[in-house]
């Protein structure tokens, strides 16, 4: 098979035209480096030492006061801090920056440091450092897609502001809120508490846009935002961006944090959260394809991942994790959320979205089900998804599912929502770099659970890893899969 | 990935929005080119002493008129989802895809760029009041969730996240293929219509539902936006607040809606006898990568879409067409009425378009409409189709004073009729997001 660029029709314009736009197909797009932000800590070494090793990173929630939840577990990003990883120029920045962003931010800046390459922002950051030699990104070759959930406001923050706008019963007065903006006023008890940057903080493209500027990235950008599966969608999304042509290289993942109360609360009212009660023992609460499972526990944290296309990889004498071998998408119909305003349909239900997602993107690859040497899948512990998922996995593979190896994510570092997918293909591809199967915790154990797929507890081994499928469903339904492959033909 | 993708057309065959002019698509037309405004006081809530207290509202809108009892099937829906349904039954109906079998659910996606809903927010901002604590100045988490938990809705707050609105339109419409919702901000449904496109083309679906919907008309969208001071603040005069490229311009005003397009393979399209209304025939997508809060001086991110989206289009903007016109006859331009954005749109206008750029039409239909934000960009991509089809370009409003910044031909007022002089073939939208996230779509005459 020809590598590298495949060239496109010649550009028949002025050349003072030719400078905003050219476009340079490419035929494989690889990973070439990882930024992972998970409760395992920050860095893809971190994320890989807690999946080899089965340790959970899951635990009581102090990011707040969450007794006055079901679920008061999760898996919080310890000792994250944003401002080391920005220039300095750009410090003042990370005061308007969600969590959410911050979380991307620095997953961003480790990613495009594993890569080898560099960036205007990745240089003078005091946590990472880019080594010499490192390949400049250009700017306008540069891509980001990054997905993204609804940011939470802050309820303090906000509820400060409003705590100045009430009427002598206590209650929100919206005149009294509305009045101190009229004519430039700032007013003492209104609106004007808040800051006048508050609402850009919540927008979910922040998290790209702010990427994007660190980075000096001006090529095709995109937040998608679809829960779970975001992520997934965004890797195979910018892949089909580098493939077309319009960039090199994009920062391709994405990130998340529901550990707020906003969060938590619309996840418990979306019925995604285990009940946890009093108890501290989170593992106790890994129970993927489980019945016994009531629903997973939160995470926070995500994963850029620096794709580009195989030819620019080989050029520059990168180091390449897995090619992006095949990527499909779909959407699971009903129900739309089972057991909130929708039937749950019980553990019969296939997720139609994922079976057309998986087939599309076993198609795209070139590869049988039967030449899928591992499975990522979402695993998220909420059993409506999780027989969804299972049923969809069955009915792609048959009766061999119970022989292919699992790889979950989720039981160590829980569900970091928007974050989740991106979390997966960064264990999927660290799988194969390693040519190892990380450890499984199921809380449950080996022949008791009743998933047709493998996924009781077990410790990790080498294994030999050439083709693996990753995929997860998603509240909403928007679905996605890539088949990850070992690449053969290293740079 | 398999390689050998032969690029293929693809062309629209519906269309349909709920917009403050309008929830139907002759009617929304008709008054865009008669230069009405759809800007009033605000009626959603109390905001009579907000620094904008006046918005375009969409008005008597009812889902059950427009679908009959489906609509149950979406009671729960917020409003913006409400007014995607709509769009999308409409657009749906006038590509001939109603009544099922026509289209193959496995290879029929939606991509929408759809906002995110409205809060509770009498129950939240009580929760939060109940919970908070003067001495501390914060909120008791405990009590706040004990107050949220019991009081709030539920199923309003699950059905604000932004990709539910997809979720109901693949249930409506049966659709089990690529499934996406972007969030680029006043970008967002230039994008997903683009990015539709692209998956249509690249050979991952043959129908593809596309647009957004939103409405930020809302007590914390219309504090958010006053604070960022992008509104305009012009209480005695909002009939006529929403000026484009005036010199007087002081911040766009807020409206709300949906648009939604079917986008089709060329073939598949012909093959069950269904009209292309036009051919989407480029997209650009760029990041200025600049500031946070302001936009690249220059436009350079802006131009850098628009002229993707011409490259593929294979049309030469420095060069009249082979029939002497503009090289696009309509650019439907951002345009969202605020200091910044016009003269940098412009001054990017020219850039690409160079000695050409004073003989493009290029309006902005926000004087009208208002800024439908997340759903803006799907709402002018038809107006740009429905230009072609008659040949007429809808007006800038409001449009008194020239603002030098502000130089080329925005049709002041006044609709164009092109239809003397060639119609209009070739169009690009542009829409671009705080944050810097920069999309065009290029659309023209479909000929076979």
């Amino acid at each position: 098979m020809g590598i590298g660029p495949t060239g496109c029709p010649p550009l028949k314009f002025p050349r003072a035209f030719d400078r905003f736009y050219t476009r340079r197909m490419q035929r494989d797009v690889v990973i070439t480096g990882i930024g992972a932000v998970s409760a395992a800590g920050t860095g893809a070494d971190a994320l890989w030492q807690a999946l080899d090793e089965g340790a959970v990173k899951t635990g009581p929630i102090s990011a707040l006061d969450a007794s006055g939840f079901p679920c008061r577990l999760g898996g919080e990003v310890p000792d994250l801090k944003a401002r080391d990883f920005v220039p300095k120029s750009y410090r003042k920045a990370t005061k308007v920056m969600a969590r959410d962003t911050e979380l991307a931010v620095v997953a961003a800046q480790l990613a495009i440091a594993d890569a080898g390459l560099s960036s205007r922002g990745s240089g003078e950051t005091g946590s990472c450092a880019t080594g010499d030699g490192a390949h400049a990104i250009v700017p306008e070759r540069t891509g980001c897609q990054i997905g993204a959930g609804l940011l939470s406001a802050e309820v303090n923050e906000l509820t400060a502001a409003l705590a100045t706008s009430t009427d002598d019963q206590g209650r929100f007065d919206l005149k009294q809120w509305g009045s101190g903006s009229a004519a430039g006023g700032d007013g003492a008890n209104a609106m004007g508490n808040l800051p006048p940057l508050w609402m850009l903080k919540y927008l979910p493209n922040m998290l790209a846009c702010h990427v994007t500027i660190i980075h000096g990235a001006e090529g095709p950008s995109n937040t998608i935002t679809c829960a779970e599966s975001s992520g997934i969608l965004c890797v195979g999304e910018a892949s089909r961006v580098i493939e077309r042509g319009d960039a090199d290289v994009c920062f391709a993942g994405g990130a998340e944090s529901k550990l707020n109360p906003l969060g938590l609360l619309r996840l418990t009212f979306a019925k995604r959260l285990a009940d946890t009660g009093e108890s501290s023992d989170a593992s106790a609460f890994a129970l993927p394809y489980s019945e016994s499972s009531t629903g997973g526990l939160p995470g926070e944290g995500g994963a850029i991942l620096m794709i580009e296309g195989r030819a620019h990889a080989r050029a520059r004498g990168a180091t390449i994790y897995a090619e992006v071998a095949g990527f499909g998408a779909g959407h699971s119909g009903v129900p739309i959320f089972p057991g909130v305003f929708d039937e749950d349909p019980g553990p019969t239900q296939t997720d139609a979205g994922l079976f057309r997602a998986i087939r599309a993107a076993l198609d795209d690859a070139g590869v049988e089900p039967d030449e899928i040497d591992a499975i990522v899948p979402g695993a998220l512990g909420v059993p409506s998804a999780d027989a969804g998922e299972q049923n969809a996995l069955r009915a792609v593979f048959g009766d061999r599912l119970a022989a292919i190896e699992t790889i979950t994510v989720a039981p160590n570092v829980g569900v970091a929502t928007a974050g989740h997918g991106a979390l997966l293909l960064a264990a999927g591809a660290l799988a194969i770099r390693h040519q190892r199967l990380p450890a499984r915790v199921h809380a449950s154990g080996t022949g008791t659970e009743p998933s047709p797929l493998r996924v009781g507890a077990c410790a990790s081994r080498d294994a030999s890893l050439h083709t693996v499928l990753v995929c997860t469903p998603s509240l909403g339904g928007q679905v996605g899969a890539v088949v990850l492959r070992k690449s053969d033909r290293d740079a | 990935m398999s390689s050998n993708r032969t690029p293929r057309r693809v062309v629209i065959t519906g269309m349909g929005c709920v917009t403050p002019l309008g929830h139907e698509l002759e009617t929304f037309w008709r008054r865009l080119l008669a230069g009405e405004s759809a800007v009033g006081p605000v009626t959603r809530f109390d905001a009579s002493t907000f620094a904008t207290n006046f918005a375009a509202e969409v008005k008597d809108f009812d889902l059950r008129a427009i679908i009959g009892d489906a609509a149950e099937g979406h009671a729960g829906a917020g409003l913006g989802t409400r007014f995607a349904i709509a769009a999308a039954t409409m657009a749906w109906r006038q590509a001939g895809l109603a009544g099922g079998g026509a289209h193959d659910p496995e290879r029929t996606g939606v991509y929408m760029g759809s906002g995110e809903g409205s809060l509770d927010y009498e129950n939240f901002f009580a929760s939060s009041l109940a919970a908070w604590q003067a001495e501390t100045r914060s909120v008791d988490t405990k009590t706040w969730a004990a107050q949220a938990l019991e009081h709030m809705n539920a199923v309003l707050e699950v059905e604000q996240e932004p990709h539910v609105s997809i979720s109901h339109l693949a249930r409506e419409f049966d659709c089990r293929g690529p499934a996406f919702n972007c969030m680029t901000a006043c970008a967002a449904s230039t994008q997903a219509a683009g990015e539709a496109y692209e998956i249509i083309k690249r050979g991952d679906a043959d129908i593809m539902l596309a647009g957004g919907e939103h409405s930020m008309i809302h007590t914390l969208g219309m504090t958010g936006f006053i604070r960022l001071t992008a509104m305009s603040g012009r209480r005695d005069e909002m009939d006529t607040a929403s000026r484009p490229f005036d010199k007087t311009r002081d911040g766009f005003v807020m409206g709300e809606g949906a648009g939604v397009v079917v986008l089709e393979e060329l073939g598949h399209a012909l093959a069950r006898g269904a009209t292309p209304l036009a051919e989407v025939a480029g997209f650009g997508s760029t990041a200025d990568a600049y500031r946070i809060t302001d936009i690249q001086p220059e436009g350079l991110g802006a131009q850098r879409a628009m002229s993707a989206a011409l490259h593929q289009a294979g049309i030469d903007p420095s060069k009249p067409d082979d029939q002497g016109r503009a090289p696009v006859q309509y650019v439907s331009a951002h345009g969202t009425g605020t200091p910044e954005n016009d003269g940098i749109e412009t001054r990017a206008v020219k850039g690409v378009f160079g000695d050409q750029a004073s003989r493009v039409c290029f309006s902005s239909i926000k004087s009208m409409t208002g800024h439908l934000i997340q759903a803006a960009g799907a709402v002018e991509l038809i107006a740009c189709v429905l230009a072609i089809r008659d040949g007429k370009v809808p007006p800038t409003i409001n449009l008194q004073t020239p603002d030098p910044e502000c130089d080329l031909d925005h049709v002041p007022n006044e609709a164009r009729d092109l239809s003397g002089a060639g119609g209009v073939d070739v169009c690009l939208s542009n829409s671009f997001g705080f944050g810097g996230q920069n999309d065009t779509i290029c659309v023209k005459r479909f000929v076979g």
